[in-house]
């Protein structure tokens, strides 16, 4: 007979400032590899992340929250050409899918650097918002870490936010 | 390695490009490119037989890319057609289970050109 408590729950991972390296790290190294472009980080961003363009992908287990890209709508377009070597990056929804992508691939990098998330955490897959005009409601108690990079003059959001 | 017919399977038809891209760029000689957005289109594509590689991704939405692997045990079609999986997940424990369903070896995006030349170019000389 199977029991029905026998599976015990995954460790609960807190929420951790010094993941703010990992999570730079993760993000310009995707930029580099996927995007064959080299985005300086901006330790000292002018206000809250902006732009008409926000991916997302859900965070689920051990640590729960998602991360977040947001950049403008110019950006996403010049992240997809770059993506695709300038082939067919200039409509909107492949800049929706690239930068969808490029999110799924931050978070799952950050996710592998981090070395107790490794097998406690899941992704979902990406959804992309088209809208510069909302505002995001998180369940509290929650933690925000947020990074900003620079591609064009404008800055390239990405943020984790994790519930705990 | 002439003439390869390959099926590229990830819901983000951007990553289908970048993948296509990798592959040439790795020297692969292709002829064609089959592309589907999930497990179910991709073992309609399997079905019509005469592949030489199957790359695939894990994460996706109507059938994902485990389940799409274990569809393929039971398919002629697919018989002897080395798979790699492509995965964001840094997650061992899904490698693993994708490299027991019958998965030939994986990528982990992001990835480089040389990554894909690494462990995709042995996995063709070794099914020929």
């Amino acid at each position: 007979m199977k029991s029905l408590t026998k599976s015990a729950s995954p460790a609960v991972v807190r929420f951790d400032p010094g993941w703010k390296t990992i999570l730079e790290c993760a993000a310009v190294e995707v930029f580099e590899m996927m995007a064959n472009t080299r985005l300086e980080l901006n330790p000292t961003p002018a206000g809250e992340p902006q732009g008409e363009e926000t991916a997302m992908v859900g965070l689920a287990g051990a640590l729960c929250g998602m991360v977040t890209l947001r950049c403008s709508r110019k950006n996403a377009v010049k992240l997809a050409s770059l993506m695709l070597a300038g082939d067919s990056g200039s409509d909107s929804s492949t800049a929706r899918d690239a930068l969808g992508e490029l999110c799924n691939m931050i978070a799952g990098n950050f996710k592998a650097k981090v070395s107790t998330l490794g097998e406690h955490c899941l992704l979902s897959v990406p959804t992309v918002i088209s809208g510069a005009d909302y505002s995001m409601g998180i369940a509290e108690p929650s933690k925000t870490m947020i990074v900003a990079l620079t591609l064009a003059d404008e800055s390239i959001w990405v943020a984790l936010i994790v519930h705990q | 390695m002439k003439n390869l017919k390959v099926l590229i399977v990830d819901d983000s038809a951007v990553m289908r490009k970048i993948v296509e891209r990798a592959l040439r760029q790795a020297g692969l000689d292709i002829s064609e490119v089959l592309e589907a957005g999930n497990g179910a289109e991709a073992l309609a594509e399997v079905q019509k037989g005469s592949l030489d590689l199957i790359l695939s991704d894990i994460n996706m939405p109507v059938m994902d890319g485990l389940e799409f692997l274990k569809s393929l045990a039971a398919m002629e079609a697919a018989k002897g057609v080395p798979v790699v999986m492509i995965t964001t997940e840094g997650s061992e424990a899904r490698v693993v289970e994708a490299l027991s369903a019958g998965a030939k070896g994986y990528l982990r995006k992001p990835f480089t050109p040389d990554q894909v030349k690494e462990r995709i170019v042995p996995l063709l000389r070794g099914s020929q």
